[in-house]
């Protein structure tokens, strides 16, 4: 058995380029953290920059790992049940970019808000939602996280707004959310994302105003995976530096491939709003693999190559896996064992999704006022309403 | 799965019911007994499955009097009257988001190679900023087409149109005017489109003096409408039922030609209801009248607005003493006629 194992840990470390580990180890031969040199990220406005040195412990590295990979298995999962017409709609998928769901969640505190655009699987797994609820939310069903009302763009839980459909229409939502806080004195902040086309947007710069003008513990992020749908970022900004576009708000470049450096970025921007400096801006490079949505086959714009590229150099669950591996933080059977336990959980997920019932259709309407005596809704038969309770 | 509503609207003698009195009476028993018979509609209400669109498009008759015709559907007419235009105004220009390389519901396909990267272009994610630049653009002498890649983000220009665009002319004392803008934008549901690809947002800007509001049901319609629309002297907002780009295929004449504006056109004549809409409904519409006609013997009259707003109220309104009018939207609850 031992020679089996070496022979697999052997090609395994070939393929991944870590050091060849020959023999079966037990979980106390693991180092406990280790620390690692990141990327410098780019400042503006700013004296000092995340640090470039960072620890990482085992545990932390084996949760982020085991988030990524669920995030990644969820989202090709989504793909296969909308290629099989159960997911319908819209689908918008966020592989690729999993270090930057999961390193924000990694400095940001339970209690802090959360706001992003339609891009929001990963976030709504970070924020709590279990997969059963999301993918029961994608198919419809009455086990999904928004009831099964809402989908793929409209997912919600606590501290989390979503979800939104309409490009920027969610960045001034998050500067009243963090105007809340600071109103509380509760020393929360609120996380507010938006991307590289909706960046373009002029609420955005409204809401740069207000937050700097008051103060508000926001931190704005720009997700720029380098394409607003189809337009890449050098056809639609007239400045793609996205971390200065702020202007008088205090920015930061980071590479959002990396998820430890997402981490470090994100800590000290909170520590940064938390000690009532205000907002701040985070621009994270980022990358999806998918095309902008389901019916985007996503190689009218980039070419293969480039998709391929990134996904050898950059993919962020196998740069933590390498971190992971090449310091003996982690075996490989371990990892695989952890794969094999997130496949289940999605394949346990998506069964609940495709079994569990539609939502009932007297809850069709329901809840588009509050408190109001029952109101009667049109629906597509005009002689027999829908009722609306709240 | 069409959002289709009905308000009755009943015309006696000149008067107008109170809406408490909607659904009592003969109309509504016509009405039930319409939905009784129809097999897409059933009053026992069931979780809807969607197997096929909610109707079938019925072509208008090959028209003769504009010249050759050519087998196109809806976004093909489109690139056609934009073509045309092109072609004849070197004024003009159409931009967007994604116009360039021809639009993601393919209206543009063409123009950008054909007449060069000045004239077809791309905006940024920004329609408060298209909407805006479109009137500057309109102001200073350029015939400009704007798109607004689905109607249902028309609302952040919203404040340009009403506020702008509508009142430039008057406020101005027919100094200035943005005649020369015209706005494009997909319109109305097509199933999956849940609340941000599905909207029919003309009942707001239905309120505004100062524009125009066109929506076209079908290809031969949308050229002739569309190129009004460009060559109307206020600004307009057109309207194309999305869920018809590839459905809705006609002969459509090469050339250009426009179809007049504000003026409703009678379908289908008849005597004893009038059944009033646009766009996409018109379809469902003239099957419904058949359906009456066969089913009740009740003969429906079917016009289609085309023009909601300055909309034609002589025609709707010319009607027998005892016609009832009934009139169905998609969208956004209505004007009162």
């Amino acid at each position: 058995m031992l020679t089996n194992i070496s022979t697999v840990l052997r090609a395994c470390a070939q393929r991944n380029g870590a050091a060849a580990v020959v023999s079966a180890r037990n979980y106390a031969d693991f180092t406990s953290q280790a620390t690692f040199e990141i990327k410098k990220s780019d400042v503006f406005k700013l004296d000092e920059a995340p640090a470039t040195e960072v620890v990482m412990t085992r545990d932390e590295g084996l949760q982020y790992y085991r988030t990524m990979q669920t995030m990644r298995r969820m989202e090709l999962k989504a793909d296969q049940l909308y290629k099989q017409k159960i997911i319908r709609g819209f689908c918008h998928l966020y592989d690729g970019q999993e270090a930057c769901a999961v390193g924000i969640e990694a400095s940001i505190k339970p209690t802090d808000h959360l706001i992003t655009a339609y891009r929001a699987h990963g976030y709504t797994l970070t924020r709590g939602g279990t997969v059963k609820e999301i993918m029961a939310e994608l198919t419809g069903r009455r086990g999904g996280i928004a009831k099964g009302k809402g989908g793929s763009m409209h997912m919600y839980c606590k501290n989390f707004y979503g979800g939104n459909g309409i490009v920027g229409a969610q960045v001034p939502l998050g500067a009243g959310v963090a105007l809340a806080c600071k109103y509380k004195g509760s020393d929360e902040l609120c996380v507010c994302l938006y991307g590289d086309g909706a960046a373009n947007q002029g609420q955005i710069f409204e809401t740069y105003n207000m937050a700097a003008l008051w103060k508000l513990p926001v931190i704005f992020i720009c997700e720029n995976n380098r394409y607003g749908m189809g337009t890449s970022v050098e056809r639609a900004a007239a400045s793609t530096d996205y971390f200065k576009r702020g202007e008088f708000i205090p920015g930061l470049r980071v590479d959002g491939m990396d998820i430890l450096c997402v981490r470090e970025a994100t800590r000290f921007a909170a520590e940064h709003c938390r000690s009532g400096k205000g907002p701040i801006l985070m621009e994270l490079q980022t990358y999806r693999y998918h095309g902008h949505s389901m019916s985007d086959p996503g190689v009218s714009y980039r070419t293969r190559e480039e998709i391929q590229e990134v996904r050898s150099k950059s993919d962020p669950i196998s740069l933590l896996k390498d971190r992971l591996l090449s310091n003996n933080m982690a075996s490989v059977e371990e990892l695989k064992e952890i794969d094999v336990d997130v496949r289940k959980e999605i394949e346990d997920a998506a069964q609940f999704a495709t079994t569990d019932p539609e939502p009932p259709l007297e809850e069709l309407c329901n809840h588009i006022f509050s408190n109001n005596p029952p109101v009667e809704v049109r629906g597509t038969n005009p002689w027999a309403k829908l009722k609306s309770v709240s | 799965m069409a959002a289709a509503a009905a308000r009755l609207l009943i015309r006696g003698s000149h008067q107008t019911l109170p809406i408490s009195s909607v659904g009592t009476g003969k109309q509504s028993c016509i009405g039930n007994a319409l939905l009784t018979l129809s097999s897409g509609c059933n009053s026992r209400l069931k979780t809807q499955r969607r197997h096929a669109a909610h109707f079938t498009f019925q072509p208008d008759p090959v028209p003769t009097q504009y010249g050759s015709t050519q087998k196109m559907n809806l976004f093909q007419s489109i690139t056609s009257a934009l073509d045309n235009t092109l072609a004849s105004d070197p004024t003009a220009v159409i931009f967007g988001e994604d116009v360039a390389f021809g639009g993601v519901f393919r209206c543009t396909v063409g123009l950008r190679d054909k007449y060069g990267k000045d004239r077809v272009f791309n905006t940024p994610l920004c329609e408060q900023g298209i909407v805006g630049f479109g009137i500057g653009a309109a102001v200073a002498g350029a015939t400009a087409i704007a798109e607004i890649q689905f109607a249902d983000y028309i609302f952040p220009a919203f404040d340009q149109i009403v506020n702008e665009a509508a009142k430039y002319r008057y406020r101005s004392g027919n100094l200035f005017d943005c005649g020369n803008l015209t706005i494009r934008a997909p319109w109305g549901c097509v199933g999956h489109g849940s609340l941000y690809h599905s909207q029919s947002p003309e009942a707001f800007f239905a309120h505004c003096p100062g524009i125009k509001i066109v929506i076209p049901r079908g290809p031969t319609q949308a050229k002739g409408l569309l190129l009004s629309c460009i060559a109307d002297n206020n600004p307009c907002i057109f309207f194309e039922p999305k869920i018809l780009y590839r459905a809705a295929v006609e002969q459509v004449p090469v050339d250009a030609y426009t179809i007049p504006l504000s003026q409703a056109e009678v379908l289908q004549e008849g005597s004893d209801v009038t059944l009033v809409a646009w766009g996409t409904q018109i379809h469902v519409l003239r099957e419904v009248a058949n359906m009456a006609q066969e089913k009740l013997g009740v003969s429906c009259e079917v016009i289609d607005l085309r023009t909601i707003l300055p909309w034609d109220n002589e025609t709707v309104c010319k009607v027998s003493g005892h016609h009832s009018i009934v009139s169905i939207i998609v969208g956004h609850f209505i004007i009162g006629i």
